[in-house]
């Protein structure tokens, strides 16, 4: 009699994790660590007005993300940059219609240390650094130390944005390649000599770092992230839309979550975690691209 | 009746240990078979002696795991030389100097200290180790080889002590007290007798570490720095094939050559470690030969 009670008591604990284990229609967003902070938050307070919808947001990176919506393992692909033409094609290949929402905007921003002297540099010099061509803060107007550098891994979006539009080349084979935004600024504020580049929403409350001023030559002007005016206008040279790429063919939970986001309620909750809300021209874009 | 019943006890142990054996070839061959497909691209003397593994890259896609295998290398032998003097000491300690009371206490916690998660470990690399080896050694950061040797030492020990301290306790009380009754000091009876004794036991003790410091993934990742050039000596960042495979395989689309070329290094990894635990099997079974 023993044996068949622990028999039904396990059967029975079991039965009530049912519910935890089949969650009605839970909603998957994966990939970008710069988005992940601002899309969590959002999701958050989506599902308190919204009660009886979840949603899970996990990283991994805008490639771990792509790589999961063409192998059908989420809705959203959160993504810091673009989706190149191969990955296109082999999403169309697996069935998947990819399309592109613009939720946010990022000034991308390049930060040193904050005992750094140097606080302003031009794309070119940038570059170089990254390149691995200058190699030492009095090559730039520091002092003489050599420049230790922090990027992300190869599964990042803003690795592969940061590469196609500052450094146009591949990366220094000796870069230290961090796991995410966060270990970036926390690198660059403990290493006196160093330099990296995360979201703008990291640099917000970041004490202990600088946030560089960039100009697209030597000779033009300086202009700074942390003003919206300028990531706006165009006039901060490393701008970039915030991405979600969702399969064209499903609808439904996932239009509900993405108009949220395009609200006025989302584009305030944006703002208030670093970044900056959608120009005019992103809004038709998103119009044409989902009707949103 | 009880004989139907010990048949089929002895079945499903036999069933069970069939299992694990299928496991480890099935294991095997999905590793050979996933990244035989690779080797039609990229030529195995490349792959191997290469320096430069670069996916991703801008220019032209390079698979070389020369710099991971040496990075993976210099952190295992860094915690060797840590582990294998602390590991035998803290042995020789517990087995024959430690008084009863001190043995129940000590015992218990080097075996916890093996229960520590590698992400927490990883955590104290970045936030107390990393800084403290940036102090010592006046150098800008702590994201290097040294860093991941000590980290990978802390993971090791508690293989280390605890399969040494047995191999020192299995040693037959008749050579110690043959060495005391010659005039042995205590110190003496240990190193010249007790360890020599029990030396396979030891060897194989150290080699199972060995193969825990070569398998271990988060410590690495998150405490030295991922930088995929070939290091120039202890205080360069380092990237272990461990590290590329967990920063790399979330990211890539399934059945790419970069793919295959990620099992590659698994398969790499698995015939190293497999030498590794083998060749400790084997001195391990001749010590309990001989001993018998």
């Amino acid at each position: 009699m023993k044996k068949y009670f622990i028999l039904f008591m396990a059967i029975f604990s079991l039965s009530l994790t049912a519910n935890s284990v089949f969650a009605q229609n839970m909603l998957q967003i994966k990939g970008s660590d710069t988005l992940i902070n601002l899309v969590q938050k959002l999701a958050e307070e989506y599902m308190e007005k919204n009660p009886g919808k979840y949603i899970a947001v996990t990283g991994g990176g805008s490639g771990t993300g792509i790589a999961a919506l063409t192998n059908k393992k989420c809705d959203i692909a959160n993504a810091s940059r673009l989706m190149k033409s191969k990955e296109i094609d082999m999403a169309n290949q697996r069935g998947v219609n990819p399309k592109r929402v613009v939720i946010a905007m990022d000034g991308l921003s390049v930060i040193v240390n904050g005992r750094n002297s140097v606080d302003k540099l031009s794309m070119d010099q940038i570059g170089k650094i990254f390149r691995g061509e200058i190699t030492n803060w009095q090559d730039v107007g520091g002092k003489n130390s050599p420049i230790t550098l922090y990027g992300r891994q190869s599964n990042s979006g803003t690795f592969v944005f940061f590469r196609d539009a500052v450094v146009k080349a591949d990366y220094s084979a000796k870069m230290n390649r961090m796991n995410g935004n966060a270990q970036i600024v926390e690198g660059v504020r403990s290493d006196s000599s160093g330099i990296g580049y995360v979201g703008v929403g990291y640099v917000k409350e970041a004490r202990g770092i600088t946030v560089l001023k960039v100009a697209r030559s030597a000779k033009g002007d300086y202009a700074s992230p942390l003003n919206a005016d300028d990531v706006k206008s165009g006039e901060y040279p490393i701008a970039r839309p915030l991405n979600q790429y969702i399969d064209g063919s499903t609808k439904g939970a996932i239009e509900d979550f993405i108009a949220f986001e395009l609200s006025q309620e989302g584009q305030r909750i944006v703002e208030q975690e670093g970044f900056f809300p959608i120009p005019v021209d992103y809004e038709d874009f998103n119009e044409k691209s989902v009707g949103l | 009746m009880k004989r139907i019943k010990e048949k089929i006890i002895h079945g499903l142990f036999f069933f069970n240990g069939v299992l694990v054996v299928m496991v480890l070839l099935g294991i095997f061959a999905l590793l050979i078979f996933t990244a035989i497909p690779a080797f039609k691209e990229i030529r195995l003397s490349e792959f191997i002696f290469s320096s430069n593994w670069n996916p991703t890259s801008y220019v032209k896609s390079s698979y070389g795991i020369g710099a991971m295998l040496v990075s993976t290398f210099m952190v295992t032998l860094g915690s060797l030389l840590i582990a294998i003097p602390l590991g035998i000491g803290t042995a020789a300690y517990l087995s024959d100097v430690a008084s009863p009371k001190v043995r129940e206490i000590a015992k218990p916690v080097v075996e916890i200290l093996a229960g520590i998660p590698s992400v927490v470990i990883g955590f104290l690399g970045i936030v107390l180790v990393g800084p403290l080896i940036a102090k010592i050694f006046h150098i800008p950061n702590g994201l290097n080889a040294v860093n991941g040797s000590i980290l990978l030492a802390i993971m090791a020990l508690p293989t280390i002590v605890s399969m040494s301290e047995d191999a020192l306790n299995s040693v037959p009380k008749s050579y110690i007290e043959a060495s005391l009754a010659l005039g042995a000091s205590h110190w003496q009876t240990i190193v010249k007798v007790k360890i020599p004794a029990a030396l396979s036991g030891i060897i194989a003790a150290c080699m199972l570490g060995m193969g825990r410091a070569i398998g271990e993934t988060m410590t690495v990742l998150m405490a030295t720095g991922c930088a995929p050039a070939m290091p120039e000596g202890f205080f360069s960042a380092v990237r272990t094939m461990t590290s590329t495979i967990a920063i790399e395989l979330g990211e890539v689309p399934y059945y790419t050559t970069h793919y295959y070329a990620l099992f590659g290094v698994g398969l790499v990894l698995f015939i190293i470690t497999f030498l590794v635990n083998m060749t400790s099997d084997i001195i391990l079974h001749k010590h309990q030969r001989l001993s018998r």
